[in-house]
């Protein structure tokens, strides 16, 4: 039911764990619905150096994570902000149509990192 | 080590004997039992050799068993089938929660339809109290429906009681056995049972044939209609390899009862003696009342389908109870209805044990759990080590 790519994001997760100084932290999902993710990440010129995640859920919602982890990493924060869901689940050559709506939140945990690192930092868009 | 199958609950392999029974009916032996002439009278025969045995093996009488295709059918067979057939005399019917979907879904459908349901709740343990029973019976009740394993927690429901409290009233009783058919020994007037259900495929038999025991006197109507098969119950042309296959191995299985009992316990004690030594770990179910070869827990902090997935790489086929494996966005209702969070729920794993699995299985399966269940956890932020 899973692309190789999901497996393999599955079985070997990029960038697992947290960021002690991050310039930003994102959380989305609930625990409710079975998903829950978190991202952390450090910025510096505007450009996204480092993310890291931690991810409750089932093995869409950790490759999504651990993905965009990937697509993240040497972008600026607008590019980064362009990165959809929709983008995120092509980048694993699709996932089933169940998942796309419950554990396809990691777009979602990238923008709320961003803002939160906008927050903090005071920067308008 | 190859493959490790840990999933018996949801089916189980055919059995070699169970083939070779069947297999003349799959080629030479294709006559219709309804025909006259030789091929359709030898294929009647199997059909009545078939119904013997499993009425026999349930104490009850050979023109009390209809086969069907499966537990779903002998539910809403049962269930609709009494609905129908007694709805002048009430509209009231009796649940519980922890119901396999197509009992559940049944009486929901039937309530669209203008019947009146009520469904009953369980303790923590996941067990209907007969008392509770007894206090939702009322003069329009014409039909209670308990099961009487849980397939996700195997429970064991104290059938037998609340048949008594339901005869006594005057309602049918009917319990869904596709857990315990081929595992206890069924002896439906010991059960005080008015109808019961079973599956073959649960017992190392085909899939899509079941059995419907309707007691003598129980009117239930058709939901197949077209010919006079099942004594005009249940039209269509018998599957009598599947039906030749279910009484084969209903017959192994209830020679083998006592031993196949003795090894499962084993298993399931090992496996759960092992399990509780994981920290943040809940076994779930009761541990008296309990299907000899279910073990049911939940893992804080981790998500139910990426365990399978883990456990699947590592050759261990297992299932749980997270939203993502029931293809909903809610955990099992049966944890639900025990009391379980929702994110506790989403960390269930079952494990079901069946006659091939051994000793050096488990061993393995104790070995790899444990790890799997640290990784992800270390991937978890609900997870504070």
């Amino acid at each position: 039911m899973y692309s190789e790519k999901v497996m393999d994001h599955f079985t070997n997760p990029r960038n697992v764990g947290e960021i002690a100084d991050a310039d930003g932290i994102g959380e989305v999902g609930n625990a409710r619905c079975g998903d829950i993710m978190k991202l952390w990440i450090k910025v510096e010129d505007g450009i996204i150096q480092d993310v890291k995640f931690k991810t409750f859920g089932c093995g869409a919602a950790i490759a999504t994570s651990s993905v965009i982890t990937e697509m993240a990493i040497g972008k600026t924060l607008e590019e980064a902000e362009d990165i959809t869901n929709q983008s995120v689940a092509s980048e694993l050559d699709g996932l089933p149509p169940l998942k796309m709506h419950c554990s396809n939140l990691a777009a979602d945990a990238l923008r709320a990192a961003i803002e939160d690192y906008r927050k903090k930092h005071a920067i308008t868009a | 080590m190859s493959d490790i199958y840990l999933d018996h609950a949801a089916t189980t392999p055919l059995r070699p004997e169970v083939l070779e029974a069947m297999l003349p009916y799959l080629s030479l032996e294709f006559g219709n039992p309804s025909s006259v002439y030789g091929a359709g009278r030898r294929g009647h025969q199997a059909l009545d050799q078939a119904r013997d045995t499993v009425s026999r093996l349930l104490r009850a009488k050979s023109e009390e068993i209809i086969f069907t295709s499966g537990g779903s059918e002998g539910a809403n067979l049962a269930i609709k089938g009494v609905a129908w057939a007694y709805q002048n005399k009430g509209k009231h019917i009796i649940t519980s929660a922890i119901e396999h979907h197509a009992v559940l879904d049944t009486v929901l459908w039937l309530k669209q339809k203008g019947f009146e349901a009520t469904i009953l709740p369980v303790d923590a343990d996941g067990l209907v109290s007969p008392k509770q029973v007894q206090a939702a019976l009322r003069d329009d009740t014409i039909l209670v429906s308990i099961m009487h394993a849980n397939n996700e927690v195997g429970t064991l429901q104290p059938i037998s009681e609340i048949g008594a409290i339901v005869r006594e009233h005057g309602a049918f009783f009917h319990t869904d056995a596709v857990q315990t058919a081929g595992i206890l020994d069924l002896d439906v007037n010991e059960l005080n049972v008015d109808l019961l259900s079973l599956s073959a495929h649960k017992f190392y038999g085909p899939k899509g044939v079941g059995a419907l025991y309707v007691r003598k006197g129980v009117r239930i109507d058709s939901l197949i209609h077209g010919g006079a098969q099942e004594k005009r119950r249940r039209a269509g042309t018998e599957n009598v390899a599947g039906i030749v296959g279910l009484a084969k191995a209903f017959e192994l299985a209830q020679e083998e009862r006592e031993e196949a009992t003795r090894h499962l316990v084993q298993l399931r004690d090992q496996l759960l003696e092992g399990l509780q030594t994981i920290p943040h770990t809940k076994i779930n179910g009761s541990l008296k009342q309990r299907l000899p070869n279910n073990v049911n827990v939940c893992f804080q902090f981790i998500e139910g389908e990426s365990l399978l997935l883990n456990l699947d790489l590592r050759g261990i086929a297992a299932s749980s109870g997270s939203a993502c494996t029931s293809g909903s966005l809610d955990p099992s209702h049966v944890l639900l209805a025990m009391g379980l969070s929702h994110e506790i729920a989403h960390g269930s794993l079952r494990l079901t044990l069946g006659r091939d699995n051994t000793r050096e299985q488990v061993n393995y399966v104790l070995q790899e759990i444990p790890e799997i269940i640290e990784r992800l956890r270390a991937m978890s932020p609900l997870y504070h080590a």
